[in-house]
């Protein structure tokens, strides 16, 4: 291959996991580094995404800071991935969603046992929290799903190089997994 | 010598009064299945079991077996199906494989598995479904609930006591449970029951026991869905004895 592809990763509404699922590739990361390079992504510290090959999003959508990071990979990234329970079903931070955010916001911040003076963030650097947590898919436009909480760095590892190599990406038993 | 139909090529034997699932399964080919019980009447609602009889599609757990019938069933066009009947009953529902108890034996996310769902995509509903831990061995979690009533044929036809019914229509279809209050805990529901050991998911759960087996350990790790429903067929009558789809009784 001529031209190394230029891979970018983020996670938003999530806790890392993925992320160090895409580590456990483990020495795999040297032949995975012959093929591709690293833009915006808590490996290489790159604060925004450039033109991409690959997107690969962790987590799912919880306020609006995540919609703008999303759209900026949507736009930039030819192939968009969602990776893990909360970037495809909401995952664990959706566990709020039969829930009224106010009612959230003021259990955790004003009548949680403990608190004292505690008030409801309101700095304005802080994004806004989103009413429901979302998967990605019901923002942008998603192309391919890889499953699991986190998936395997096996499941990882099948997954993009097939995708690399041109095939139709295909975990199988054992591989595929929701938890 | 018994006639026989063609599943997918091959010819399948049966007898008078089976359906195309049940001689399909005693002949060691697999039709994907979710409410399909070898042990209960067919209820044919999943349609996860859809077949290509003659050019139409019929449920193959409720369609008797004729001779010379002409039954496809894996291939492209009906998998997409079942695909998409499994991403829409996530959707529907609260499935956080995660946290669940039932994940690894949950024939839902095998189903998911062996059809290589990646996602559920739709819109997710996230519906309001408060749980039932009223009762002090038995917890019941709505939110996982497909509607196959498979409880329901097992409270009422094996255990005699009709603790689960369906109510509602279309959307607002639920799962209810017969006492005055609407408690488990004011049902005469008993950890033996035919009940307690049929649901395809995680909805009715014996308390601390969860997570008892280690990941790697549970149902659905060893081998596909496909590869182990033919070790629970077929089983005419024989609904005493042992039963792989069914948990083991206490």
């Amino acid at each position: 291959m001529s031209k190394k592809l230029r891979i970018a990763t983020t996670s938003l509404a999530g806790c890392f996991g993925c992320h160090m699922s895409i580590l456990d590739i483990d020495e795999r990361l040297f032949p995975l580094l012959d093929l591709v390079e690293f833009d915006r992504s808590p490996i290489t510290d790159i604060k925004h995404c450039g033109p991409c090959d690959i997107g690969i999003v962790e987590g799912g959508i919880c306020n609006a800071e995540n919609v703008h990071v999303l759209r900026e990979f949507r736009k930039n990234c030819k192939v968009l991935i969602a990776i893990g329970a909360c970037a495809i079903n909401g995952g664990l931070p959706a566990q709020r969603n039969h829930l009224d955010l106010s009612a959230c916001l003021t259990e955790v911040y004003l009548t949680e046992p403990g608190l004292v003076h505690g008030h409801i963030p309101n700095d304005p650097e802080l994004p806004l929290p989103l009413d429901k947590v979302h998967p990605l898919h019901e923002v942008v436009k998603v192309d391919y799903f890889i499953p699991g909480c986190p998936p395997s760095g096996d499941a990882i590892w099948k997954f993009l190089t097939d995708l690399i190599s041109g095939k139709t990406p295909e975990l199988g038993h054992g591989l595929i997994h929701y938890d | 010598m018994s006639d026989t139909f063609q599943l997918d090529g091959a010819a399948v034997p049966f007898e008078p009064g089976q359906t195309v699932m049940q001689a399909a399964l005693a002949a060691g080919q697999y039709i994907p299945h979710l409410c399909y019980h070898p042990e209960f009447k067919p209820h044919g609602s999943c349609k996860l079991c859809t077949v290509k009889v003659n050019g139409r599609t019929m449920a193959s757990c409720t369609m008797p077996a004729e001779a010379g019938l002409e039954v496809e069933s894996d291939i492209d066009e009906l998998n997409a199906l079942r695909r998409t009947l499994v991403q829409m009953l996530f959707a529907e529902g609260n499935h956080f494989c995660p946290s669940c108890e039932k994940s690894g034996n949950c024939m839902l996310q095998a189903l998911g598995y062996d059809l290589e769902v990646h996602a559920a995509g739709f819109r997710h509903q996230y519906p309001d479904r408060p749980l039932d831990a009223s009762h002090p061995d038995i917890l019941l979690d709505f939110n996982r609930c497909i509607l196959c009533e498979l409880c329901v044929r097992a409270s009422g036809e094996v255990d005699g006591k009709n603790v689960f019914a369906l109510a509602g229509r279309g959307i607002t279809k639920h799962l209810i449970v017969n006492a005055e209050s609407g408690q488990l805990k004011d049902t005469n529901i008993a950890l033996t029951d035919k009940a307690m050991q049929v649901c395809p998911v995680g909805v009715i759960l014996r308390k601390r026991v969860g997570f008892s087996q280690p990941i790697g350990a549970r149902r659905f790790d060893a081998s596909p869905i496909s590869a182990q429903a033919l070790q629970d067929a077929p089983r005419p009558s024989e609904a005493a004895g042992g039963c792989a789809a069914c948990e083991d009784a206490p």
